[in-house]
């Protein structure tokens, strides 16, 4: 799957959650686009991600 | 009496946004106390893994947060931004701001009238940052905006009210405050859009790039709050031409009568230089 655009490979059936914690993301202060559409916060731990899929993980940064 | 700026639902006495950006962290908080700012801007932006420090860990309480959709490009990724900002924990509030051209970074004013629209039918309550257009300004506004951002200059450029013509007309003719977002340089020019009668000045670059950050949050401070406050005030009048005595006419030391001239002005005669000039009797 694709995640900020790099290629990369995952274990099936992991949550988003998961992965999250897994690669040392901070969830709490993270918002997360699958295949174009935002994941609400409250369903990372039961959205699954898959081969194929394309993930944006975000969080603010200072910006005018 | 109280003056608060209104947008939306809420209410906040400091006329000053600040943009977060071009400044380290770890100054956030004293720059937004010199500045007696109540309103910050941040960005979305992809996230690297492991501990990456965030600004919302340098966000003083009680400050309201202004996400950008910065990076949109047309009103569907803007909506989608300011989605994942709402998942971060922001208000409702979103600095709508789709650009397309990459040399002058303007706003494209006709794909931030369906964003408008867009976000305020998605429960957002939509600040558009634009070009300075009193038609595209009236879409948004009937498009659901809470306050409207025109630019004064291109952004980042310090350049100043180079558009303040057309924010003047934006002022007059529009019932929402007019903030004017991006391009403004020095405290001098956000007073002087104060005073046009804008309801906040947003500035970002022109407090990062001093030499004392906060110290420049705080001129700028003192600039909005001069600028309001001589809105307030009501400027005085400007003559086209002549001048006028400030001090009275009359009661002059060795007075004489002023003379009428025939064109009906008031000709002044000098106690000193008439009688210097006079010819004898």
């Amino acid at each position: 799957m694709k995640v900020n655009g790099e290629n990369e490979s995952i274990a099936g059936g992991m949550t988003v959650k998961e992965y999250l914690d897994g690669r040392g993301y901070d969830a709490s202060k993270s918002a997360v686009l699958l295949n174009g559409k935002v994941v609400p916060r409250a369903e990372f731990g039961s959205v699954t991600l898959s081969d194929g899929d394309s993930m944006e993980i975000v969080s603010f940064v200072g910006g005018g | 009496m109280s003056d608060d700026l209104i947008i939306g639902k809420k209410r906040f006495r400091s006329r000053f946004i600040l943009g977060s950006g071009k400044f380290s962290l770890d100054i956030t908080d004293k720059v937004i106390r010199s500045g007696n700012v109540e309103i910050a801007t941040l960005a979305v932006r992809r996230v690297n893994r492991g501990g990456q420090e965030n600004v919302l860990d340098y966000m003083p309480k009680g400050v309201t947060l202004l996400p950008n959709t910065s990076g949109a490009r047309n009103a569907e990724e803007a909506l989608t931004i300011a989605r994942l900002a709402r998942e971060l924990g922001c208000g409702d509030m979103i600095k709508i701001e789709i650009v397309r051209d990459t040399r002058y970074l303007l706003p494209d004013n006709a794909e931030t009238v369906k964003a408008v629209r867009l976000l305020a039918d998605d429960g957002f309550t939509p600040l558009p940052y634009m070009m300075p257009d009193l038609t595209a300004a009236r879409d948004m506004a009937d498009a659901g905006a809470a306050a409207i951002m025109p630019l004064a200059a291109p952004i980042g450029s310090n350049r100043g009210l180079l558009t303040r013509d057309f924010i003047r007309m934006m002022v007059e003719e529009i019932d929402l405050p007019i903030i004017v977002d991006a391009g403004i340089g020095r405290p001098s020019q956000a007073c002087e859009a104060m005073e046009m009668g804008c309801g906040a000045v947003m500035a970002n670059t022109a407090i990062a790039t001093a030499a004392d950050v906060p110290a420049m949050a705080s001129a700028f401070r003192m600039a909005i709050e001069a600028g309001r406050a001589a809105y307030l005030a009501g400027l005085g009048r400007v003559l086209e031409d002549r001048g006028e005595a400030s001090s009275p006419l009359t009661g002059f030391l060795g007075e004489r009568d002023g003379v009428q001239s025939a064109d009906g002005r008031m000709r002044l005669l000098s106690p000193y230089g008439e009688h210097r000039h006079r010819h004898p009797g």
